[in-house]
């Protein structure tokens, strides 16, 4: 049971990594790391779950989506900022382009 | 039994992570995320984290899909690479990732490298999430607070060029 957790862990990191590497969407990128927090989740709650600590995991998952939540409203509000300044959400055209 | 719907449970989590991957349209991208939210949240009331898997449907399959839409629509205009780039090319680009998760599920459950490391029997803690927020991580609380104000002063100040437009 463990080792089939913990692969899905691997995996989750795995696709979202994957993700963040290629993708060039600054939208994407995010996505990308929502992924990553979901591998991250499911392996802090299954940790607790396997020690009997479910009550301390649950208490880091929730400040893990909070710090989520807030990362991304930020984010967002600056991908809209970066994409009325150049029209463009592709970090390679974002990186040459100048105001 | 149980066992039987925890493995279809994280089947489908992983499908819905790889849809999100994989699938062109950012839209339907987003919604693939809502839908491994969903899965999360199931897989997390099974491992009695109830609270946890409340947190995770209403915040992360509610409302940072919500984020996600209103930064789509508002960006729509932009042909990103994502849905302009040709079939082929896209195809190669993730061509290689269903390869190296396959190569990864064989090894992890064949090795089994370091499963030992994360089951420790010796804790004994407690029970009540109010109880550990309030009594053993105070700090935490304190972090959370200050996130969220430093997130809320820097949407305002994100925004505050529009609003004065």
């Amino acid at each position: 049971m463990l080792a089939i957790f913990l692969t899905t862990v691997v995996l989750l990191f795995i696709i979202g990594f994957y993700y963040l590497v290629t993708t060039r969407n600054l939208i994407r990128i995010l996505i990308a790391v929502e992924v990553l927090l979901k591998g991250v989740t499911l392996l802090l709650i299954m940790v607790g779950n396997k020690n009997g600590q479910i009550a301390m995991a649950q208490s880091m998952v929730i400040t893990i989506i909070i710090i989520e939540v807030v990362m991304l409203a930020v984010a967002a509000g600056l991908i809209l900022g970066i994409f009325r300044h150049t029209g463009s959400l592709d970090v390679n055209e974002i990186k040459y382009k100048k105001d | 039994m149980n066992d039987f719907v925890i493995y279809i449970l994280l089947g489908l989590l992983v499908f819905f992570a790889l849809l999100t991957v994989i699938i062109k349209d950012s839209l339907k991208a987003v919604i693939s995320l809502a839908a491994a939210s969903a899965m999360l949240t199931t897989i997390l009331f099974v491992l009695d984290a109830p609270l946890a898997a409340v947190f995770e449907l209403s915040v992360c399959a509610g409302l940072i899909t919500v984020i996600f839409i209103a930064v789509i629509s508002l960006t729509k205009s932009s042909a990103s690479e994502d849905e302009t780039e040709p079939v082929k090319r896209r195809f190669d680009r993730y061509l290689y990732l269903p390869l190296i998760l396959i190569a990864v599920v064989v090894i992890l459950l064949s090795v089994k490298p370091f499963y030992d490391f994360f089951v420790v029997s010796s804790i004994s803690g407690e029970d009540n999430v109010g109880d550990v927020l309030w009594n053993i991580r105070r700090l935490d609380i304190l972090g959370q607070i200050i996130m969220i104000l430093a997130g809320v002063l820097g949407v305002v100040i994100l925004f505050k060029d529009n609003i004065k437009k």
